[in-house]
């Protein structure tokens, strides 16, 4: 194997930390207000409220924050070094996307200590879609030395609802970005820390490998489908009997506007997004025919368009 | 003379889209320069992209139109002037003609005196008519898939339009395409240039402009420098060339605005892969070019094309990147692979009925899964193998029963799952692995094939019944339950399945026609084979037409005397194709569309078509019954032999005798008798000769 000559780059990478900090600070400086990572379950940070609700309407908004993203049948018992049962997402939403969106992007690359002028970048057309949320957009995977590094969408639906303005969703994957950027061949060896005075490295396996496991552990052998069912049931009719209520309050015309914003959106989006998880633990099980799997989808994305409407309609109280 | 630019800038547009755009853009700015005669004689219209940009420069523009005249002819002279005075009427046209009344003419013209009026409209400028119009030809610009970006949706384009460049000569047209007012700047490559402006001074400083900011915008420069990159790359390695692949060519040539190519290598124990998966992970997933060695094996290299030109550490790091990731992909690939050898071909047919094929929309319909489409298909091949095997060809039919029961079991292959557009040969390398022999094998593998009209047909006959049965199975069950296509909505590919079919028919030597591979699913409880045979008629006129090049008059005339045989039918259309060329057979051409008219007409005016017993004959006629029924022998033993060149010109040789018939017999004969015995004569003719073809469909001079 004629081995390339390493450049020095890794010795000079940022950490899993330090790259973190470096995209919050980057996005920060250009306006974007920083939030925490949500805390319900998410296959993707598309799905945390921070996105899914925040795109609609005409409010402008600009918005960074690391998400992780659980996807039980990605889950490998922490043996593959590329595929993980949760990752993190850097998920940056600007709305209206501003006119140089793309060089922004390009300076934040250069921001986590990316020579632009050392490697081969191309933005390679890429649509996204995701059926459980009715949501869509078109965009690129950003590709860089024959990796996706970052996947970037001009989202046009949300909720089955049609954006106006539309907004710039910018994906960064931290754990393949990292991984990259110090070369190491397996996410695992990915240093998440340095100490500044001893120089000693906390990896990512140290911090993440055991709960791969016991993650895929769970999610493919242990987790009771019987009982995922019933938590998925409840969870929708949960939902489903909010959702009813607040069609009656926006419906009555002698509603007031402040029992029209007491509706507690927030916990009727969660319920949906418990939905969601379920499904996809579900699938990880293998429990979900190819027939039962089009009409899950269908009443997860009802519970997800029933929600975006009442958020939109209490914008407008 | 003066010269125009039009660029569009805009966000990375996909690569798939460019070329036709680009043309189109082309187009549309060509017309309107013609439309408004804005281009002077000889003048030249280019075209140029980038993933960024869409360009027409073109070279020869009149600054403006010319002045022109006009003669307005309004209402007669009597009604507009009384007694010399003028009426309401003059006063009327004069108002819309935008002249006054004193300048209304007497013009005199064959119908009489009307009232006239000369108009001088000047013409435009160049620059007004392109800002007026140039907008609404950009955005009707058709794309696959659209975006909207700016707030309240003004407009759908592909990605949002960045800037634009207008510029006639010198001076920056007036025009706002997309919110955006052109200017003279345009933009460079993004990193080897940066943000700063490119100012554009004129249109023909165009193209070299923009090479100084790194983008080259000629398409063809940048597909040359490519190949020659490519190559060059190559020669590092001793005795290695890289595979073609113009599809992945035209891919790198609109991902880049500054092409290079750099050469990686991966470790050679992944050769043990199948090639099929190597080369699918590099050329799909990475889009590198595989590098084979003389031998036409593939060597442990790659290629990449970059969109940067970058120093010696910069090729260390984007090589070792891109053999990093490829390295990771291909150990994936291997994972799979071992991960599908522990499940054999043949343990995987129960789980096929959980893979769904389609799901009939009727509310309460039951999902059609790919168990049932493979015991569909069994049924279908089993009818198809009798009627081969009747006509003593031979071929394996266990093994062809082995490979339609297996064929769609890779499709729950982890490997499949992951390289979809492998489907097929996966399984055909999973047969061949779990010891299934080369003919269950390769008819796997080309069951898929043709994929398209450009390609070849299976190789094998066991591989051309089990494309035959998979295709028509598939057209016929969703016609049974009204899934045709309609215009230009195909989503089932039913048109592109049927073409294949008759390709296969066309291109083996398989003895079926088309009613027979309809029929073969006449087993099956459908009931939609009579439209599905009409389907497969009209595909087989567009592959005739479309496919093979034939005049659209010869597809007519061959397929009016039998449609159902394929190769009958191209060979038919070869013979009328080459025959028609001589004077003769136009005249026969002609002699019959006459004879139909006159039968047709015959048929309407109720007239009797026999010949009554004791009728004499004009020596014309007589002629022409002599010597078409020393002909109609001749010509049926050819035909039947299949000599179609020969039969059409002994064909030909009826002439004189047609000629003299129609120069000296009025055929609608006054006398019953004589006329019922002329047309006849003449009707026996026209089914005597038209076996190979309907001549009266071929258009004459």
């Amino acid at each position: 194997m004629p081995s390339a000559t390493l450049s020095s780059t890794p010795k000079t990478a940022l950490t899993f930390q330090e790259l973190l900090f470096r995209l919050q600070s980057f996005w920060a400086e250009r306006g974007c207000i920083l939030q925490q990572p949500y805390d319900v379950e998410v296959g993707a940070g598309t799905m945390a409220p921070e996105t899914f609700l925040r795109v609609l309407g005409p409010r402008p908004y600009k918005v960074g924050y690391a998400q992780p993203s659980r996807r039980p049948a990605d889950g490998r018992y922490g043996e593959n070094p590329n595929r993980l049962f949760r990752h993190t997402q850097f998920q940056l939403i600007l709305k209206p996307p501003p006119v140089n969106v793309q060089e922004l992007y390009l300076q934040s690359l250069e921001a986590i200590g990316i020579d632009l002028s050392k490697h081969d970048l191309k933005f390679e057309e890429d649509n996204w879609e995701g059926p459980t949320v009715g949501a869509w957009g078109v965009g690129w995977q950003v590709m860089m030395d024959g990796m996706e590094i970052t996947q970037f969408t001009y989202f046009q639906q949300c909720g089955g609802l049609d954006l106006d303005p539309i907004c710039a969703e910018l994906t960064y994957g931290l754990e393949r970005l990292c991984a990259f950027m110090q070369d190491v061949d397996s996410v695992y060896d990915v240093v998440w820390a340095r100490d500044p005075e001893t120089g000693a490295e906390v990896t990512y396996g140290d911090v993440r490998l055991t709960e791969e496991l016991q993650y895929s552990v769970y999610n493919f052998e242990d987790a009771d489908v019987d009982r995922l069912w019933a938590h998925f049931n409840s969870y929708e009719a949960e939902a489903q009997s909010l959702l009813a209520k607040a069609n009656a309050v926006f419906a009555d015309e002698t509603a007031t506007p402040a029992l029209k914003r007491r509706f507690p959106l927030m916990s009727t989006y969660e319920l949906a997004l418990k939905c969601s998880n379920l499904f996809n633990l579900l699938d990880a099980r293998g429990a979900i025919s190819v027939t039962e799997r089009v009409g899950m989808i269908a009443r997860i994305r009802n519970l997800a368009v029933g929600v975006a409407k009442v958020y939109a309609a209490q914008q407008t109280v | 003379m003066s010269d125009f630019i039009l660029e569009i800038g805009l966000d990375e547009i996909p690569a798939r889209m460019i070329a036709q755009a680009e043309a189109e853009l082309g187009r549309r700015v060509t017309d309107l320069l013609t439309r408004e005669r804005l281009l002077a004689p000889g003048a030249k219209v280019t075209t140029y992209s980038t993933p960024r940009r869409l360009a027409v420069l073109a070279d020869g523009l009149l600054p403006g139109q010319d002045d022109t005249e006009e003669q307005l002819t309004g209402p007669s002279w009597k009604v507009a002037f009384k007694d010399g005075a003028p009426t309401a009427a003059a006063e009327a046209f004069a108002k819309k003609a935008g002249v006054p009344v004193a300048a209304l003419q007497k013009v005199t013209n064959p119908k009489g005196e009307y009232v006239g009026a000369s108009v001088s409209r000047p013409g435009r400028s160049a620059a007004d008519l392109l800002a007026a119009d140039l907008p609404r030809e950009v955005l009707a610009l058709y794309w696959a898939k659209n975006m909207y970006w700016r707030v309240g949706k003004p407009e759908r384009f592909v990605r949002p339009v960045r800037w634009v460049v207008a510029l006639l000569d010198s001076a920056v047209v007036p025009v706002e395409i997309a919110g955006i007012a052109a200017g003279n700047l345009s933009r460079g490559h993004r990193i080897l240039h940066g943000e700063a402006p490119v100012v554009i001074d004129t249109p023909k400083a165009y193209p070299e402009t923009l090479r100084k900011a790194y983008a080259i915008v000629d398409v063809a420069e940048r597909r040359n420098i490519i190949r020659k990159a490519l190559d060059k790359a190559t020669r590092t390695v001793p005795g290695a060339r890289w595979r073609e692949d113009e599809p992945l060519i035209e891919t790198v040539v609109h991902l880049t605005e500054w092409p290079s190519a750099l050469l990686g290598n991966f470790e050679p124990e992944y050769l043990a892969l199948p090639e099929e998966v190597l080369v699918t992970v590099m050329r799909d997933h990475q889009k590198y070019f595989a590098v084979e060695g003389p031998d036409g094996k593939l060597l442990p290299h790659f290629l990449t094309v970059l969109n940067i030109e970058v120093d010696e550490e910069g090729k260390a790091t984007i090589q070792h990147g891109n053999q990093k990731v490829l390295r990771a992909r291909f150990k994936d690939a291997r994972f799979f692979w071992e991960v599908d050898q522990k499940t054999p071909l043949a343990a995987r047919v129960e789980s096929l009925k959980k893979v769904t094929f389609f799901r009939p929309p009727a509310k309460d319909a039951e999902p059609w899964s790919y168990a049932w489409k493979t015991e569909q298909n069994r049924l279908v091949v089993s009818s198809l193998a009798a009627h081969v095997k009747a006509k003593e060809v031979a071929f394996d039919e266990a093994a062809l029963l082995k490979a339609t029961e297996l064929a769609k079991t890779d499709l729950t292959a982890e490997l499949v799952k992951e390289f979809t557009e492998l489907q097929g040969i996966i399984g055909s390398l999973y047969a061949e692995a779990q010891g299934l022999g080369a003919t269950v094998g390769r008819a796997i593998y080309s069951q898929y094939t043709p994929a398209s009209t450009d390609d070849a047909i299976p190789p094998t006959v066991e591989g051309q019944l089990l494309g035959l049965a998979d295709r028509i199975h598939t057209i016929v069950a969703m016609f049974g339950i009204g899934m045709e296509p309609t215009g230009s909505k195909d989503p089932f590919a039913l048109r592109r399945a049927a073409n294949a079919i008759v390709k296969i028919l066309a291109e083996s030597e398989l003895p079926l026609s088309l009613s027979d591979v309809v029929e073969a699913t006449a087993t099956l409880d459908t009931k939609a084979t009579d439209s599905a045979k009409a389907f497969l008629h009209e595909r087989l006129s567009f592959y005739l037409k479309d496919v093979r090049g034939f005049a659209y008059d010869v597809v007519s005339a061959v397929l009016a005397a039998g449609s159902d045989d394929v190769r009958d039918a191209i060979a038919r259309a070869e013979a009328l194709t080459a025959a028609r060329q001589s004077a003769d057979f136009a005249a026969i051409s002609a002699a019959f569309k006459r004879i139909k008219n006159i039968l047709h007409q015959a048929r309407e005016k109720g007239f009797a078509i026999e010949a009554a017993p004791a009728v004499t004959l004009s020596p014309e006629a007589a002629q022409l019954a002599a010597a078409s029924a020393a002909l109609a022998p001749q010509v049926a033993t050819l035909r039947q032999s299949r000599a179609y060149g020969d039969a059409l010109a002994l064909i030909a040789t009826l002439r004189p005798a047609v000629d003299a018939f129609f120069d000296k017999v009025m055929v609608l004969d006054p006398d019953p008798a004589i006329r019922g015995a002329n047309l006849a004569l003449i009707d026996q003719v026209l089914r005597g000769f038209s076996g190979i073809a309907d001549f009266s469909e071929i258009v004459t001079g």
